[in-house]
């Protein structure tokens, strides 16, 4: 590996400068399970890597009692995310998406934030964040910014992060009551699997447990960025839910889909799979939702 | 640039002064001659480089040594008795074929010594997920979720 100088500031602010200092040459690092793969490659030659790890606020998961609103630092890792029962219990889609991502080694060192601002079409972590209405908080040399997730990416492999810029945490608005969500990465094989097709629904319900009063389809790998099916999402509010009208959800968001033909799979499959999957995670949203209320 | 670093090793305390750019894979063969560890894909694919650090299962590959600093990290090498008893992981493995070339082992058993640890009743389908990174290109992953199963038996989670 091409030697460099590992730089480990302690505040946002200290990466920032440190970033500043050396730009060209400079590249951060989260828990480096693709950044080192980078280095090593020769995809990537920087002279120093700034390291976010020792920057306490930027670790922490924290949820808000008071206002509801959840907090992810962008290093907070997949494996905490997906131990955590504050996440299992409350926010299912983030548990289903981290918990399959890489290998228990990859989510053990393996950020969120690392995830989202690779932008890779098939990031899991991004769906469920998006599918929560998830919002960036950004910290660069002019100051903070914030960004809807959704918003974050421009095409593969590129953020709207200027250089030296950090994604320092995501935060959630509170949900909704009556509210169900559910992920699944549908791929070749069970474990070490990029997705297909990842696939994520969130659904709110009415008092009556049945009329949609807000719905959130997510699909990654459907387009060059994680996308939202609008459409589809559009068709089942007011509508009441069950499997005839999950099913037309699931054929109007295929075709909104952007889908194509890669090395891993045909794009009339992914269609399929979308039908099929939109459906049968919106059941389970259903589900979810009638189990607790 | 070379930055001194202090870890626990297999319960030792090291001192240690390390390249910004070596991997915790490198440290320990290259530098320390601990060949153990193996390097198989180099990309955190295969799992044959696993250690713990801190309790979790890590990719040595893709780890930077500056990062252990203040850490505790346990090996292969660390789990044997200094008499040369084995660790039961190793035993179990030994006994129900879960071993074939070997390459594998190493890491096949720090991942499911992490697991053991945490997890001392892990069921089959726990054990699978837990080894999803590591890969055999042997003996089939049955002979290896049975050796891990009897460890528990044995108490692998143990020192």
């Amino acid at each position: 590996m091409k030697p460099f100088t590992y730089l480990s500031p302690k505040t946002v602010e200290e990466a920032i400068a440190f970033h500043g200092q050396h730009s060209e040459t400079a590249k951060y690092i989260g828990g480096g399970t693709d950044v080192i793969v980078k280095v090593k490659e020769g995809w990537m030659e920087p002279d120093f890597l700034i390291s976010l790890k020792k920057i306490k606020e930027m670790s922490e998961l924290h949820k808000n009692e008071a206002t509801g609103e959840l907090s992810i630092g962008a290093m907070v890792t997949h494996a905490t995310l997906e131990k955590s029962l504050m996440i299992q219990n409350e926010y299912p889609i983030v548990y289903d998406a981290v918990s399959n991502i890489g290998s228990l080694q990859v989510r053990n060192v393996g950020t969120i934030g690392g995830n989202l601002i690779n932008a890779v079409p098939s990031a899991d972590g991004a769906i469920p964040l998006i599918a929560l209405d998830g919002v960036a908080q950004l910290h660069g040399a002019d100051g903070e910014r914030s960004s809807d997730v959704k918003d974050l990416f421009l095409a593969p492999y590129k953020t709207i992060l200027k250089p030296g810029e950090i994604l320092k945490k995501i935060t959630i608005p509170p949900q909704a009551p009556r509210t169900g969500s559910a992920y699944t990465k549908f791929g070749r094989r069970a474990a070490m699997e990029l997705p297909l097709i990842g696939i994520g629904v969130l659904l709110t319900v009415d008092e009556d447990l049945e009329t949609c009063t807000r719905a959130r389809i997510v699909l990654g790998v459907a387009a060059p960025t994680p996308m939202r099916a609008v459409d589809a999402e559009k068709y089942l509010i007011g509508k009441k839910i069950n499997e005839n009208v999950l099913i037309e959800a699931g054929k109007i968001a295929a075709d909104e889909s952007k889908v194509r033909d890669s090395v891993r799979g045909k794009a009339w499959h992914r269609k399929e799979m979308i039908r099929v999957h939109v459906k049968r995670m919106g059941l389970n949203c259903l589900k979810k939702i009638q189990k607790i209320n | 640039m070379t930055t001194n670093i202090s870890f626990l090793l297999n319960g030792d305390e090291i001192s240690y002064d390390v390249k910004d750019h070596w991997t915790l894979l490198h440290l320990l063969r290259e530098e320390m001659g601990l060949i153990g560890t193996k390097e198989g894909c180099g990309n955190g694919e295969c799992g044959a480089c696993t250690v713990i650090v801190d309790k979790l299962a890590v990719n040595s590959c893709l780890y930077l040594a500056i990062e252990v600093d203040g850490t505790a990290i346990e090996t292969i090498e660390g789990l044997a008795s200094t008499d040369g008893t084995l660790h039961p992981l190793q035993q179990s493995f030994v006994d129900n074929g879960g071993i074939q070339c070997g390459f594998c082992s190493p890491g096949m058993i720090m991942s499911s010594k992490a697991l053991l640890d945490e997890n001392p009743n892990a069921n089959r389908e726990e054990i699978k997920q837990a080894l999803a990174g590591n890969i055999c290109r042997c003996t089939g992953y049955i002979p290896i979720f049975k050796s891990v199963e009897a460890a528990k038996e044995m108490g692998g989670q143990n020192e």
